[in-house]
Formats: C-alpha cells, structure tokens, sequence
C-alpha cells in the first residue's frame, strides 16, 4: 500500500437524477459495505419532487464508527449531467470522479487535481437490456458494480443482498447480476483496481443494524402500546406513520372465532393537521394512547388545539419530525428550527414538555417515554425529531426490549376507587406533586366531568373568577416542573484532560451530537478539550443550568438560525446571556463535524484576541 | 335562564324507565343561556330521548364545540363524561373518542356558526368516514354569542335585527350532508317537541353519522320580523314530511296510519323505526328523490322536516377500518406489546 492508500474512511457520493431507481442501487452500495463489517453513514439529500429534478445520496464510510457528515467528498458518481459541473467543483483536490462518458462532457478537463473516471454505463445498458425502464434503472445497477472492483467490495456480500432482495422474483435478479457484472468488468479491464481509497473486512458492524429514526419511532409506538393514530400527510414524517402502520399489520393483527381478521389499531388519515390532533384528544381523553406524526406546519395548524390539551390536561403524542422553515420553507431538508415553537406552542401561557433524540435509538425509546410522560403529565409531550434523524440511515446498536417494561398510565381512577369517593374532583392536587386525577369516560356517573378550554376551577366547573382561574393557572406551573423532573435528563460527557484551560463548554441538543463527537476527537488531537452537555427533554432539568454556570462561556450548537434552545434556555433560567455563544448550522444539511471543528476554533481565536487585546 | 337551580328531589312517583331512572337522572347543570332560548328546548327533548331509550347517562360522552349551543351539553346527562372542545373542531374529537372506544354512545351539540363556516371541513370528514355518532345541529342562522353577525346558514335577504339584509346564500346542512352520503339525515325545530324525541331516539339507534339538523331560534338576535329562523316563520313554513315513530326491540306498533304510507326501518340495534309518509310523494329510502323535494320546497320557501334519509345497513367507521370489537382503550397491553421475539425478527431485517 502506497502513502496515499485509504481504507475505511472517505466519502462516497452519488449524484442522480430523482425517479431513476437509483436508491436501490445507493442502498445496495451501503449495505454491502456495511455487511463487511465496516460501518457506514448514509445521507440522502433529494428534492421535493417526484421525478427529475437533482438528487444526491452520500455514504460515509468511517472505520471508527462515527455518524455525522464530514463536509467533504472523496469519490463523486456524476451521473446526472445537469449537475455535472458543481458535483465535479465539489471533489476535495485528489478525489475520484466517476462518470456516464457514453456522453462527452465537455467540461471535464475543468480540474487537474481529480482522477477521472469514464464508463460508458448508459451505452452498455441500452445494449444489453430490452426494456426502456431496465436501460434506466441498469445503469445505475452497473455503477455499483465498477465500485465493486474500485473500492474491493466482496462481490459474495453483493450477490447476498440481491438474492435475499429477489428471492421472489428471480428474473429481476439474473437482470441485476447482469448489470453489476457489466460495470465490475469494464473496470476491472480499463482502470487499475482497487482504487487507493478502498474498503477492507472489519468486525465493527457486529450487533449493528441500518435504520432511519421514523421507523423506529413508529415501532416504538407499537411497543409503547399505541392503539390510536390519526395524522395528515408531510414530509418528512409520513415514512413515520407507514412505520407505525407495517408494523401494525404485522404484529396487531388477529383472526377472530369465524376467521375474520380484526386490527387491535385505528389508523385514520385525517382531512388536515386540525383534524389529527383533535382525534388524538379525542382518543386519548378516551382513555387510548393516541398520537400522531407531523412537521413544522403541522405544528402551527396545531397549536390552538395543544393549548386546550394543556390547559384541561389532556395526553396526548406528538412526533414532530422537524425541516427547514419558515412557510414551505425547504420541505426535503433538515432542520431544529421549530424548539421556540414547539415549546410555547399555542396562545396564553403555555409550556410544553419537549423530548429531543438524537438518534434512532433515542426515536425508540423517547416514543416510550412520550407515551408514559403524557399519560403521568396529562399534557401533550412533543417529540422534535428531525429530517436527518428520521429519514437518514443510522447505524444504531441492535435496539434490546426490556420485557419487564409495564406502561405508565399515570393518575386514573377505576370504577372501584370512584364507587367508593364520595364525590370526584377533576383538577384538585390531591397528591402536592400538581398532579391531578381524572376519569375516563363510560366508567361511572360519578367520574363524569366536563373538559372546556374556558376557565375552569380546580373542582372542574367553570368559572370566570380571578382567583379560581389562578389557582389552576399556578397549580399548572407547577406540574411544569414536576415534568422537568420526570423528561430524560441532560447527558454530561467531560472533556479528556489534555491541559486545555475548562473556561467553556459546549451545549447541544438532537441530531448535532454525531458532529459533536466527531469533532471532540478531532479537537482533541489538536489538543483543545471541552466538557459537553445534551439536553434530551424540556422542560430543562436543574441540571443544565448548573452546567451552564460552571463556565465562563457555553457554546450552544444548533441548526436553526435564531438559535432557539439559546433563546430557550434565557428564557428559562436566570443565566447571563452574554455566556451563550450561539454555533449555528441553517443550511439545510445535516451540520457535519467540519462545521463544528471549525466555529470552536474561531470562537476560541476571537476569545484569544479579545484576551491579548 | 332559570336563575334558581331546581333542588335535587326525587319524587317517588316520578315514572322510571327500565332501569329504574328517572327523567331528572338525565339533567345537567342549570343553563345561562337566554329565557326562551330554543337550545334548551332541545336539550330537555335530548334527556327525554336518553330517558325513554333506557341508556345509562354515564355510557354516553358528550361532545360539542365553541357557541351558545357547544355550552348545552353541560345541561343535560350529568352523568356523563363531556368535551367542549375549539370552534368547529368537535367532529374531529368525536372521531378520535370513538376510535378509541366504539362501546359508547356518542352526541355532538354544534351550531351553524361551528359547523357550517371552520367547522364546514370537520363535519364533512366525520360524514364521510360514517362515524357512529349524533349530531345534532341547532341551527339559528346567527352568531349569538359575539352578538348578532349573521352566519353560513342564514337565508339570502333575511334582516338582521337592526334591519340589514344577508346578501349571501345560505349553506343547507341537510343537503350537504345528502350529497356527501350521510346515513341519517332528519331535520326537526326546537318548538316541535314530538316530532324532536322519536327523531332524536332513532338517530341514537343508527349505526353509523346520524345529522339533526334542528331549527332553534335565536330569541335575542334572530326572532323578529323579517328573520327566516324566527318562531313564527319557522311555525308557518315547516313542512313535516316523514314522521318518524320510534318502535324498541321488542314492542308493538301502534301507529294508525293508511296503507301505503307507512314502511319500517330496521336499526343495527334491532329495534326499528316506522316512518310515516306524511308527503305520499316522499321516499326517505331514496337518496336522489329526496335531494330533490328538499331543494324543490326549499326554493319556494318550505323547510321540510322529518326522518329525511337513512340508509339501511349503514357501514360505521370501525366496519370500515376492520377494528377489533370493544374498546382499543381496553386491550391489554400484553396483547399489544409485540415483545423481545418480535423485535428481533424485525431487527434482522435491518442488516
């Protein structure tokens, strides 16, 4: 191996054309890597449209298993000629272009500093296959193929994958054999294989599995037992409600004494945003675990309906799987751009309770924990996943099931508890932890009550008397921070000691901890350490003020352009501002640990000239 | 309103029901709404429809939305659970208690104001999925509550109290609910007491969106002169066309009526509901004919009431969606936990 030689650690990205098949292709790429047992990120930036506009998928391939984007590109696979020329602009100096060369390009001769490679895929497959759709799809079939001799892919783990892919169909896979045997041999015959920058067998795949956040958020639904769905279709949270759905009529369905089969769920689209979160009220003042799934617009069509859930204290779930705003906004992309919104949602004085995962794993578990907390709250808990989170594919640990986990259905009285109460009250705090009790409907006369979003007292009437309005309006302050005691706390990792000054740290909340980790590492080797802390739930935990204090500086890392959890945290804790120094990622694209790497220093140099000076 | 709330005595020989309640058993609290209020009539032919149905208050939940009528759910059946939600969103609440449990009866109070204008949305989606619910409509053609503004329903050139005339056309709940398949689907007035409690019996013996829409005047901002939702204009332009008699599971018909004008309904329930021609001309059985005598008498200014459609063997949303029968808010969570096995399996597709 020379100098130059790679293994294990660049990025491969894949530039196409939207509509053309080429996720199969990218996601065969990805899981062979991942099979030999080296870990892989996969992103998929596309455009919200169905067929031809640009799309781009990137697969990081990182043998020290990090799961964040890094900023740059190692190999491109130029394969949509519309782009042609910014995917060429966008290789790191040294880096390998593949390309369709059945087409000249004639701006290919614009860098000196890139190896260019040329294969006719477009012309071998209009050759070999008959159909105009095959011609298509192939050809990115064979790229994969050129990849399997450039990058030493072991072309078994391919044939594995195709045959496990097509089991049912066995034409499909002859086709698609074909197509990767095409492209492996051109390059075995025309380049000098493998490539410097190559892949070779690891074990650090073992006890892995490839997901994406919605899905393991929807799963984690049907494990939190979830009986109740109605939702309204958005990007990028519909693959969860489809999650919630398969998996359903996989597991919750059962055959009746004459054979019929009858769903143990209701999934109900709803004609709108409005609609889903009122039959999630409806559902779960019913005494179901009801949620539902939208993004940033969804939570504003929302939000009169979550005030009225906070204020008659009703549980309720709410996954919003978060993209760039404001309007429309980019609706394909990434962002944490709706905290502020999420967290005050709605008109009066409202709080709600957040949960912020930072990855699929976090998606599973926080569905549970959305589920208990709304139940033990009585209040609607949001869930702020993002468009990275939710949509990418993550290398997560295997998820383990805790069998002796047993649902919180927080504070109900049962039919027995209500016969033998001489008479129930709905918002009374019986037990001092602001917490009341309440009925469900169809139990007992004696549990009835009336929700009402107007003012109501602590007996549940109503009322339009100051003090009585109060009394409810104070004792739901509290229940706020009894909810900040009970939301997962914050995690603190501290900083290696390698003799750097612990005058500041870094704050971050979701999807920004991949690039966070990545770029600790990176600082580390450079000898800059720093202590670092993830909030995982809001309301804030007393904790994450204490950090924050320790400090003469925080570096706050989020992508949202107003640096809403700094606004957040301002807001609730009585803390210096001028101590919260935002990092702010807003593009669109998941923040890599280039971006971070890169701000600490700057920030760390403006400190050190205001210091010298 | 009754500004003394009536003490909570029970006459021993008050007539009971086959459960042994009582008509004040399905009382709710005392009603704030205006003296003459023709909500409360409705209300009070409410309790009697639950009373002589033998229904359990608290197996009924309530559910209404923002507006002088969304507030009457709180005077009747106070035993039962009750959800006044946001302005014209109540539909949406219903469907989602239903979903989660389709063992109990459901009654949705709206009016024009929060069913025809943001509510327009909600009510068309809840007849659409057939969800097994009342809904009664007390219809005024006037936003009472913020003071007279007219609403969705009120007639093109109805005069406002001060004399200003409505320049839009009206929206017919019960021709929009016709046209979008309601399965049940009667009109009735608030004054009208005997025709309001059979209708309102066999509207809770439906399977499936049963719509009422009940003229109900405004007594404070729509009864004057010039207003078609007054008392007396609603008296003199009614037109009963199919008297519904409600017959339980198991007793006789009694109805004296000529052959040829009299048919019977089955409801889901088993028990059924005889209909009388009023109008021998009228098929309450045949969607398009009677789409079309309504908006004929409607354009001549007749408001035609009654049992105007229901489809038998009516397919609820539950029917639809392939639920489970009971309660999805009583399955045990062993049944809906998947367990460790399964996640497994599932998990080995994800390499």
């Amino acid at each position: 191996m020379s100098a130059k030689t790679r293994v294990n650690d660049f990025v491969i990205k894949l530039a196409n054309v939207n509509g053309t098949g080429s996720a199969s292709s990218n996601g065969l790429l990805m899981k062979s890597i991942f099979r030999m047992g080296i870990p892989v990120v996969g992103k998929n930036f596309f455009p919200s449209n169905i067929q031809g506009l640009p799309t781009w998928y990137e697969i990081r391939v990182t043998k020290d298993g990090y799961t964040c984007r890094t900023g740059t590109t190692d190999l491109m696979v130029a394969m949509n000629a519309e782009t042609y020329s910014a995917d060429l602009a966008e290789l790191r100096p040294g880096g390998v272009l593949l390309y369709d060369s059945t087409w000249p390009r004639k701006d290919l001769q614009e860098r000196g500093d890139v190896t260019v490679l040329g294969i006719p895929l477009s012309g071998m497959c209009n050759e070999a296959f008959e159909s105009a759709r095959a011609k298509v799809l192939m050809k990115n079939v064979a790229y994969v193929g050129a990849l399997v001799a450039l990058l030493d892919i072991e072309m078994d783990v391919v044939e594995n994958l195709l045959n496990e892919t097509f089991s049912a169909k066995p034409h499909l896979m002859d086709a698609n054999m074909q197509a990767i045997r095409m492209g492996y041999d051109y390059a075995i015959q025309n380049f000098s294989c493998p490539l410097d920058m190559r892949l070779q067998r690891m074990d650090k795949t073992d006890g892995y599995v490839m997901v994406d956040g919605n899905t393991t958020a929807g799963l984690g639904s049907v494990y939190a037992g979830a009986t109740v769905v109605s939702w309204y279709p958005i990007t990028p949270s519909t693959s969860l409600i489809d999650s919630y759905s398969i998996f359903c009529k996989q597991l919750r369905v059962e055959e009746d004494k004459s054979g019929n089969k009858i769903n143990n769920y209701c999934v109900i689209q709803a004609e709108d945003e409005l609609a889903a979160i009122g039959m999630v009220l409806g559902a779960n003042w019913n005494g179901a675990r009801a949620f539902t799934s939208t993004s940033g617009p969804g939570i504003s069509l929302m939000s009169e309906f979550l005030g009225l859930a906070y204020y008659a204290e009703i549980p309720a779930v709410i996954f919003d799987v978060q993209r760039v705003g404001p309007s429309t906004g980019m609706p394909t992309r990434t962002q944490q751009c709706d905290i502020t919104s999420a967290a005050y949602a709605s008109h009066g004085d409202t709080r709600h309770v957040l949960l912020f995962p930072s990855d699929p794993t976090e998606c599973f578990e926080m569905a549970l924990n959305a589920f208990d907390l709304a139940e033990r709250l009585q209040a609607p808990v949001i869930v702020l996943s993002d468009l990275d989170i939710g949509m990418n594919d993550w290398m997560i640990p295997e998820i383990q099931w805790d069998e002796s986990y047993q649902p919180d259905r927080g504070k109900v009285y049962d039919a027995d508890t209500l016969k033998d109460m001489e008479k129930f009250y709905r918002y009374l705090d019986v037990d001092g932890d602001a917490i009341p009790w309440r009925t469900l409907p169809g139990v007992d006369a004696k549990g009835a009550y009336f929700v009402r979003g107007s003012g109501h007292n602590r007996y549940g009437g109503y009322t339009e008397k100051s003090d009585e309005y109060k009394d409810v309006l104070d004792r739901l302050r509290r229940k706020s921070d009894t909810a900040a005691t009970l939301v997962p706390r914050p995690v603190f990792e501290p900083g290696v000691d390698v003799g750097a000054e612990k005058g500041w740290a870094v704050l971050s909340i979701g999807s920004c901890h991949g690039a966070i980790v990545e770029a600790r590492d990176r600082l580390a080797g450079e000898k800059i350490s720093f202590d670092y802390m993830r909030v995982k739930g809001f309301p804030f935990h007393q904790s994450v003020s204490e950090f924050i204090e320790k400090y003469d500086r925080v570096f706050v890392v989020e992508q949202n352009r107003d640096a809403q959890l700094r606004q957040l945290l301002v807001n609730e804790f009585d803390i210096n501002p001028a101590q919260l120094v935002p990092l702010l990622s807003y593009d669109g694209m998941p923040v890599g640990s280039d971006f971070i790497v890169e701000a600490i220093k700057a920030e760390l140099q403006l400190q050190g000239a205001a210091t010298a000076g | 309103m009754s500004f003394i709330a009536k003490p909570k005595i029970t006459h021993p020989g008050l007539p009971r029901n086959s459960i042994g309640l009582t008509l004040r058993d399905y009382e709710g609290s005392m009603s704030t709404l205006c003296a003459g209020c023709g909500h409360d009539s409705v209300s009070s032919a409410i309790m009697q429809a639950y009373f002589e149905l033998s229904i359990e208050p608290h197996r009924v939940a309530k559910v209404s939305g923002i507006g002088c009528s969304s507030k009457t759910p709180t005077y009747f059946l106070g035993g039962a659970h009750g959800f006044n939600s946001v302005h014209g969103r109540m539909p949406s609440i219903a469907t989602g208690a239903n979903a989660a449990n389709r063992e109990l009866q459901y009654i949705g109070v709206s009016g024009d104001g929060d069913s025809l204008s943001i509510g327009l949305g909600q009510f068309s989606h809840a007849i659409r999925r057939n969800v097994n619910m009342m809904y009664v409509l007390e219809n005024n053609g006037v936003y009472g509550l913020t003071k007279g503004q007219f609403s969705a329903s009120a007639d093109k050139g109805s005069k406002a109290k001060k004399g200003e005339a409505n320049s839009y056309s009206p929206i017919d709940p019960v021709l929009l609910a016709m046209s979008l398949g309601c399965t049940f689907v009667g009109r009735s007035f608030s004054g009208d007491k005997d025709n309001l409690v059979p209708l309102l019996k066999s509207a809770i013996s439906h399977s499936g969106f049963a719509l009422i829409d009940v003229i109900s005047p405004c007594v404070t901002f729509n009864d004057h002169e010039g207003s078609t939702k007054s008392y007396a204009h609603t008296r003199e332009h009614m037109l009963e066309t199919v008297y519904a008699d409600y017959v339980g599971e198991h007793e006789e018909i009694i109805a004296q009526v000529k052959p040829g004008e009299y048919r019977q309904v089955m409801m889901h329930d088993g028990s059924r509901v005889g209909l009388r021609h009023i109008d021998e001309n009228y098929d309450p059985t045949d969607r398009i004919a009677a789409i079309s005598y309504i908006e004929k008498h409607r354009a001549e200014g007749a408001v035609v009431t009654g049992l105007l459609y229901v489809e038998e063997g009516s397919e609820e949303m539950h029917t639809t969606l392939g639920s489970a029968p009971g309660a999805m808010s009583e399955i045990p969570y062993e049944k809906l936990n998947p367990g460790a096995e399964a996640l497994k399996r599932i998990q080995g597709r994800w390499r």
